[in-house]
Order: C-alpha cells, then sequence, then structure tokens
C-alpha cells in the first residue's frame, strides 16, 4: 500500500530522514517510535505530501504520490497539534471537512462517541484543549479509509475519551485497515501494536514485533527496551540499500551501498 | 477552492478586529461629513486616511491569519484537495473580507449622503475601487510575509518595514531624490519610481479622477502632463492591477514548495 524507497529530507543542514525504506502493506498498527526530533511526524507528513522529499520516492497503491493529492482520500490523517479558525463553530467545521470528501461520513455516530452534541454549536476558539482534540479525532475518523495515520492522538485526552479512541482503534484494526501512530505512551503501543518501528536520528533501528524487540534487548516490558536501545549497545540502523556519489579526480561515481 | 474560500471568508467576518475595522470606517467618513458637507472635500480627505490605513491593516491581516490558520492549514494539507487551492482560497478569503468591510464602512455614510444623487459617484467610485485593490494588493504582500518567513516576530516586522517604506518613507526619498538630481530632466523617472510603489499609484489614480491639481504632487503631474487624464489613469489601474496578481503568484510558487 504504502513504500518508501531511500527517503530522505534535511530542512537546512538538518537531516532530519536519512534514508528511510520501508513499507506499510499489511493491516494491523504499527507504532513508530522514536526520541523527539528524531524524524517520526517528519515521516508520515511526508506519506501525506505535507513534506516535500529531499531524495528517494513515496508510492501509494503502487503509484508515486503528486502534488493534486487525490491519493489522500484513501488516507484519515490526525495532526499532532489540534488548532482551529477560532470563530468557527464546530458543526460547521465538521462540515467544512465532509465537503472536500464525496464520501460518506460518520460524523454524528463519533460526535455521540466522544460526548461533543452540547458543543456542536460552540466557536472553536472556546474550546479546551481535550475537546479540541476530540474534534480533531471526529475529523480524522469520519471516513472509511484503507489507511489511518494518528500522530500522537492521545495528547490532552481524559482517561474516557482515551478508552473510547482505542475501541475505535481496534476496531479499525478488526476491519482490515493499516494504522500508523506515533506516541510517547508505551503502555499503549504495548496494549495495541502489532509492529514497532523504531526510528532514531533519521534512521530505522528496529522494525519488526514488539515482542521481538523485547527479546533482543532482554527486557520484559516495551518501555524498558526502548530505553535499552536509546543507551547504546544494541544499536545498528537497518540499511538496506543506499545510493552514495563521490568524487574522484574530478569524476561523479555513483554506487549503491549494501549492507 | 471555492470552499476554501468560503469558509475562510466565514471565520474572519466573524473576527472581531474586522468589526473595528468597518466601525472605524463608518466613524471617520462619517465624522468627515460632520466636518464638511462638500463630498468632494470628504472623498480628499478619506482617500489620505485610505492610504495609510487600508495598506497597514492589510499587511497585518495577511500576516497574522497566515500565522493563526497554520496548524489548521496541515490539517486541509490532509485532505485530497490540491496545495494551490488551499492557499489561494485562504488568501481570497481574507482579502475579501477586508475589501467588503472597507466597501462597507466607508461606502455606508455616503450612500446616506446622497451620493447617487451627486456628480461625484464616479470621483467616489475610484476612491473605492483603490481601497478594494490596495486591501488585495496588501494582504496578499502579508500572507506571502508569513508563509515566507516561519519566525512570527519577524514576519510582523517585515510588514511593518514594508509598510514604513511604501507608506512613508518613499516618499521622503523621492523628493531628496528629486531635490539632488534637480538639474536633470526627471520625468520618466518619476514615472517609473511611482509604479514601484502601489500607494503611490493609488493617490495619483484618486486626484487625476478628482483633478485637484494642488493636490497631486510631483508624480501626480507628471503623470498629468505626460500621459493626460486618460491615460495617466489606465496606466496607474494596469499597474495596480498587476501589483494585485503579482504577490499572488509568489504566493503560489511558495506554497508549492513549502514543508508542512
Amino acid at each position: 500500500m504504502i513504500q518508501l524507497h531511500h527517503l530522505e529530507k534535511s530542512f537546512g543542514r538538518l537531516e532530519v530522514l536519512r534514508g528511510i525504506d520501508v513499507a506499510f502493506d499489511q493491516p494491523g498498527i504499527t507504532a513508530v517510535l522514536g526520541p523527539n526530533g528524531s524524524g517520526k511526524s517528519t515521516l508520515l507528513k511526508s506519506i501525506l505530501g505535507m513534506v516535500l522529499p529531499s531524495a528517494g520516492q513515496i508510492t501509494f497503491q503502487g503509484k508515486p504520490i503528486d502534488q493534486q493529492g487525490a491519493y489522500r482520500k484513501d488516507i484519515s490523517y490526525l495532526p499532532q497539534i489540534a488548532r482551529f479558525p477560532e470563530n468557527l463553530r464546530v458543526a460547521e467545521l465538521i462540515r467544512m471537512i465532509e465537503s472536500f470528501r464525496s464520501q460518506p461520513s460518520r460524523s454524528a455516530e463519533l460526535i455521540r462517541h466522544f460526548g461533543l452534541e452540547s458543543v456542536q454549536q460552540s466557536q472553536l476558539g472556546h474550546l479546551s484543549g481535550g475537546t479540541r482534540q476530540k474534534v480533531n479525532l471526529v475529523l480524522t475518523l469520519m471516513y472509511d479509509t484503507p489507511v489511518i495515520i494518528l500522530d500522537e492522538p492521545t495528547a490532552g485526552l481524559d482517561p474516557v475519551a482515551l478508552v473510547k479512541l482505542k475501541e475505535l482503534i481496534i476496531q479499525a484494526r478488526s476491519e482490515g485497515k493499516i494504522l500508523l501512530i506515533t506516541t510517547h505512551i508505551m503502555s499503549l503501543v504495548e496494549e495495541l501494536a502489532d509492529r514497532v518501528v523504531f526510528l532514531l536520528e533519521g534512521r530505522i533501528y528496529f522494525d519488526g514485533k514488539p515482542e521481538t524487540l523485547k527479546e533482543r534487548v532482554q527486557e520484559p516490558n516495551l518501555e524498558k527496551a526502548i530505553a535499552s536501545l536509546l543507551s547504546g549497545g544494541h544499536l545498528t540502523p537497518i540499511s538496506t540499500t543506499r545510493p552514495v556519489q563521490a568524487k574522484m579526480n574530478g569524476k561523479v561515481i555513483h554506487a549503491t551501498i549494501k549492507s | 477552492m471555492h470552499r476554501i474560500i468560503r469558509y475562510s471568508f466565514a471565520d474572519l467576518i466573524r473576527s472581531r478586529w474586522l468589526y473595528f475595522y468597518t466601525g472605524f470606517y463608518l466613524l471617520l467618513t462619517g465624522a468627515l461629513f460632520f466636518i464638511s458637507a462638500d463630498l468632494s472635500k470628504v472623498i480628499v480627505s478619506l482617500m489620505n486616511a485610505i492610504l495609510f490605513i487600508v495598506p497597514l491593516v492589510a499587511l497585518l491581516f495577511g500576516v497574522m491569519v497566515q500565522y493563526n490558520t497554520r496548524e489548521f492549514t496541515e490539517l486541509l494539507l490532509a485532505q485530497p484537495i490540491p496545495r494551490k487551492s488551499i492557499f489561494l482560497g485562504q488568501y481570497l478569503g481574507i482579502a475579501s473580507a477586508l475589501a467588503i468591510s472597507f466597501l462597507l464602512g466607508a461606502g455606508i455614510p455616503f450612500i446616506l449622503s446622497g451620493i447617487f444623487l451627486s456628480g461625484e459617484i464616479w470621483n467616489f467610485s475610484i476612491l473605492l475601487i483603490s481601497g478594494v485593490l490596495l486591501s488585495y494588493i496588501f494582504s496578499a504582500l502579508g500572507y506571502l510575509l508569513a508563509l515566507i518567513n516561519d519566525n512570527r516576530i519577524r514576519g510582523f516586522g517585515l510588514a511593518i518595514v514594508v509598510w514604513l517604506l511604501l507608506a512613508v518613507i518613499y516618499d521622503g526619498l523621492f523628493l531628496l531624490g528629486l531635490a539632488w538630481f534637480s538639474d536633470y530632466p526627471l520625468e520618466h523617472v518619476a514615472i517609473a519610481a511611482s509604479i514601484f510603489n502601489p500607494i503611490d499609484l493609488a493617490r495619483i489614480l484618486i486626484l487625476l479622477k478628482l483633478d485637484v491639481s494642488a493636490l497631486m504632487g510631483y508624480t501626480g503631474a507628471v503623470f498629468n502632463q505626460f500621459l493626460g487624464t486618460a491615460s495617466g489613469m489606465g496606466l496607474a489601474l494596469t499597474v495596480l492591477v498587476i501589483w494585485a496578481v503579482f504577490p499572488v503568484s509568489l504566493i503560489r510558487f511558495i506554497s508549492l514548495r513549502k514543508d508542512f
């Protein structure tokens, strides 16, 4: 479904992604993990075409992604920060996003699910952070898309809403969807994730089942396993192939490194 | 794109700042009528205020709205709509909200005063057209500055600098230059120089229409003398429209290449 080939991205001198090769083809929940600044959000945003790669290619359903963005009708995306035009009302915002897609929407069901009935006519500028995040979740999950990308979905949610979110995530998995989630809450990963992709400084250091990760570093829980990964010892990036170029006697030589 | 324009417009027309802006013009125009019953005098006084205030407010609005909707833009970028519709739609929403707010604020007192029955209707129309064009031009410049600069302080700072340069300092520098090179024929230089300042162009446009030679200033007089009223106005209006289109094509260019 989604393939990333040798994906690289730098912002000025800062290299955020340094050669990512990964595919998200199988249904299930993939947790994209890594410390702050490891490139998680950049990775997810480049799938949506919000970040334009410096090098490499992304294909979605077999086709390279394009600027027109029609392919995005098959992706639901939850942005990390929930801020909306302050003077619009909740219902208006939902109608606006619905007007961009001609797909059936289940916004009414989700509004009930998150208990947002009473704030539908409130202006978005007057909502609390947690309520805004619930609106954000409604906007994201109201479409039946094969791919769902959630960037820090739990931010600001109260425990009740968190439980409801988990229900929705599990339901989506059971419908055979591909879910990509970033989070810093390891218990959530432990509970939900079928696969863990661990990023550090723009490279993938682990890609596999959470159990495999725990076994590899011999830690009983994921939080400690990740900490152990970070403290060194087990750290070697998984690199597949990587194109390189070098100058020799004025000539540029291209080669592919395999490791 | 029309959906984005509609919602961006709907968001803005409910903003308190825009009510202040409309209210300000209502008060100002009303007050000018209170002081003088002479329509053409009111038009000239209002022109002087518009040439300063419309560019400043439009610049600041353009910058402010772009920064305020950054996170929301991310949500829009994740929808199956092309990038350029998002940014051009947002810009057109802001510019139209400002233009309408200006039209209402400045227009209502004139309509109440019976402008439609007087011979000043065309002079007044030119004043409104200039104000609307300035709203579009400067909100595009503001939006553009905010799009280029991720640092908000720098974005607002640059907007103020642009305003100071074009609304205040430009005239001074221009006069200095004229005095300095007064031994040379400067007419063509003057026409060329005013083309680079939309505020000056708007002033020339209005004064050529009003035919108030005492207020035209050097560039206005040169336009009048060399091009005549009609072609002078034609040139000024054409260049103003180019000024309105050019920053928009830059918005499109940058928005297609920016990371979010």
